[in-house]
């Protein structure tokens, strides 16, 4: 049968098991647009091509499937870069098509030419520039191959206009890829595979550090086994949370610079540590010469590149993490280490009297508060995306998760403006799924273009901005390491309750406890979007993230959360906490 | 040190700036990468030299492996490998002393004369870079005008290929 390029593109991403794409039409890639309708793939019209590719990677972190951006050449391709280093560094799966200007001109500066395969070279798995329609299937076929297998990473496909529109005879091709180089691993070595067990079995104070690779490779069941056989604690980088239950004994939440307390104390103070699928992301080790001195260290991670690359692993196992533990699992015997959880027990009450949410009202409201707020109504099982700051670290410390690809957060690239366009491939991912957009003032505003895009796909998503009319985390860094010189760092932002109203959002603005419980209501009894503006404390201890491992400093060198000496006229009693001034609600629009 | 890998890549367009881009992306220092083809259609061959007390091989090896189109990388340093380099010299002669003196040289180094003009012999050298090296260094009192070496190839003896199908 023949067949278009454009219509080859449909025909294949149909094919591909693609239910959605994210993009912006535009002059090269339009006549892909043309046959669209007649292939069962939604398209999502973003407002800014940077949001189709962070939609397509949080459409991809929600669901494990692969997320799809399309955009025109020139300025369309290169919008989309940002979102491409994003979705590499957090190794997310998305195929890219971009629009490209027709072969004959290629190379001559035509208008909107650029070379975004060049470009992106860097940032994505793999790209290709498809110069031949014939070729047109069996690429996009290997794309999606490339970005789902192995460790999962964005692939570009760049097809000129002419091939677009040149038909010729189609049919699918067969499952099989020719790659002669490309080998996704599985199995590790089993000599190497044995001498862990061995580690493992004589460890009295081992900590399992628990990355993303846990879900990539669908190994949440198979950690939990692991784990609970041998009595060993499991600390989560960010982006591993929803690898294991953090509500599970053997959970000690996020580690790292804004990790707790108890999981840096633990993973200092282990005599082996095994990184599962985690990278020691310099957020995640702190200063290295001094990271887990007595540890010996099990690395497990299906790309052999990350092995010995930061943290010198006295077993590097190169394999797949859920076969691997699948491997391990018989070998290792049955432990009780009830000494060394009972001291990491110890460290865990400390910081638990120094939380922040357990502080008394006091009439102000802190990000962890309505952070808490949310994950209480939502009982923890929303999908809470963020965006990247201080309440992103927030997030990761107030609203723990038992659910994998529960938490979708910009990790490795740290990208402000990421969490409402992700948020919007979250929710296309999961429609069944309550989805949680948190996003500080500054970030939101780099995107909140996007908040058409909600209302045009008529998306329930709730946006909750944490607004301290500040680049929080930066002024953070000002108060503590630069004389508090808030340089560039103080943000006006518009009215954010009108600005949702001019979209058509409902929108509540929370400036206490109570308001902040009352719009969560509010919000959630919503059918479609809404917003809400918590505004919080701009300085003093409220208003910084802690834990805090300083720059520089090793991981038991933190700076604990401040402990609070209330005065007497700062409490308020149960009923002037009750009188505070109710949530002002907009009307419905 | 130097450390010499041997990758075999797809003969696809963009390879090259692929490896070179990773090289420069890593901040690996290359000494030098030479291509070409093989026995293999579709098949392209690199020999990359890197000093290894800047840059750690293992990862370039690691590395290569990541890009789609690399099929096989050997590290080649410890194995016994013919390494050739191959170098056109063209050195000032004009003297009918001074022109003999350099075939002299050049017959030792087991190099020859490709071309010959009044004023000027171009010599072609094949060997290990230190015997080049060599040649060079006793050529270069005479004034060298104009050199081009290709960079290091390298073989490992023996009967085994670089087992690709």
């Amino acid at each position: 049968m023949k067949k278009t390029g454009a219509e080859i593109v449909w025909a294949m991403l149909e094919h591909e098991g693609v239910e959605v794409a994210f993009g912006i039409p535009g002059g090269t890639i339009m006549h892909t647009y043309h046959p669209r309708r007649n292939y069962g793939v939604h398209h999502v019209l973003v407002r800014h091509e940077q949001c189709a590719a962070h939609a397509a990677d949080g459409y991809a972190r929600a669901s494990g499937k692969v997320g799809v951006a399309i955009a025109t050449s020139g300025p369309g391709a290169t919008n989309l870069v940002t979102g491409i280093a994003t979705a590499m560094m957090d190794s997310s799966p998305i195929v890219c098509i971009t629009g490209q200007v027709s072969t004959p001109v290629i190379g001559t500066d035509a208008f909107q030419e650029v070379d975004i395969t060049g470009i992106t070279l860097p940032i994505t798995k793999h790209n290709y520039l498809v110069s031949d329609v014939e070729e047109l299937a069996e690429v996009i076929h290997e794309a999606f191959y490339i970005a789902r297998s192995g460790r999962p990473g964005p692939v570009l496909i760049d097809i000129p206009k002419d091939v677009q529109q040149k038909s010729t005879e189609f049919d699918f091709p067969d499952n099989d890829v020719d790659l002669p180089g490309y080998h996704p691993v599985g199995k590790g070595n089993a000599d190497l595979v044995a001498k862990a067990a061995q580690l493992i079995n004589q460890a009295e104070r081992p900590v399992i550090l628990a990355g993303q690779g846990v879900m990539m490779s669908g190994a949440m069941d198979a950690l939990r086994a692991f784990a609970e056989k041998t009595d060993t604690p499991v600390a989560l980088t960010l982006l591993g949370k929803g690898g294991f239950p953090e509500s599970h004994p053997l959970a000690l939440a996020l580690m790292g610079m804004h990790g707790e307390v108890f999981a840096n104390r633990a993973i200092q103070q282990a005599d082996l540590l095994l990184a599962f699928g985690m990278r020691f992301d310099d957020r995640v080790t702190g200063r290295l010469d001094a990271y887990a001195p007595f540890a010996q260290k099990i690395h497990v991670d299906m790309d052999a590149a990350e092995l010995n690359k930061v943290v010198k692993a006295d077993v590097a196992i190169h394999g797949d993490l859920r076969q691997v533990l699948e491997q391990l699992l018989p070998l290792v015997l049955p432990n009780d280490h009830a000494m060394w959880l009972e001291r990491i027990d110890g460290w865990r009450a400390q910081s638990l009297k120094r939380n922040i949410i357990n502080r008394p009202e006091n009439g102000h409201l802190a990000a962890p508060h309505f952070i808490n707020e949310i994950w209480e109504a939502t009982a923890g099982q929303a999908i809470v995306v963020t965006d990247v700051g201080q309440h992103q670290m927030w997030a990761a410390q107030y609203y723990p998760t038992d659910n994998p690809r529960s938490l979708i957060t910009s990790g490795g690239q740290g990208t402000m403006g990421f969490g409402l366009p992700a948020a919007i491939g979250a929710q296309m991912a999961r429609p069944d799924k309550e989805v949680w957009v948190i996003a500080g003032d500054g970030g939101f505003q780099m995107t909140m273009h996007d908040l058409a895009t909600i209302m045009q796909e008529r998306l329930p998503i709730r946006i909750a901005i944490s607004n301290n009319h500040y680049l929080g985390m930066v002024r953070q860094w000002q108060e503590f390491f630069y004389n508090k010189n808030y340089e560039a760092t103080p943000l006006l932002g518009p009215d954010f309750v009108k600005l949702a109203e001019a979209y058509g959002i409902p929108a509540w603005r929370a400036k206490n406890r109570r308001q902040a419980r009352e719009a969560i209501a509010a919000a959630r009894a919503c059918n479609g979007p809404a917003l809400i503006d918590f505004e919080i404390a701009q300085e003093g201890d409220e208003a910084n993230v802690y834990p805090m491992v300083p720059a520089g400093a090793a991981l038991h060198e933190m700076i604990e959360r401040p402990t609070y000496v209330m005065s007497p006229h700062e409490a308020m009693s149960p009923q002037e906490a009750a009188a505070q001034p109710a949530v002002a609600m907009m009307a419905e629009v | 040190m130097q450390s010499t890998l041997v990758a075999l890549v797809e003969d696809k367009p963009g390879v090259l700036t692929r490896v070179a881009s990773l090289f420069r992306r890593r901040n690996y220092n290359i000494e030098s990468l030479t291509v070409g083809h093989t026995e293999n259609p579709g098949v392209s061959r690199m020999t990359i030299v890197v000093d290894d007390s800047r840059t750690n091989v293992e990862k370039v090896a690691q590395n290569l492996y990541k890009l789609v189109n690399v099929i096989r990388v050997d590290d080649v340093t410890e194995q016994a490998t013919v390494l050739r380099d191959l170098a056109l010299i063209k050195v000032q002669a004009d003297g009918g002393s001074r022109r003999s003196e350099i075939m002299q040289l050049v017959d030792t180094f087991r190099a020859r004369v490709v071309d010959v003009a009044l004023d000027s012999l171009m010599i072609e050298a094949t060997g290990t870079e230190d015997k080049i090296d060599g040649l060079v260094d006793v050529l270069r009192p005479y004034g060298i005008v104009e050199m081009v070496r290709t960079g290091r190839v390298a073989m490992a003896r023996g009967k085994s290929g670089n087992g690709h199908k």
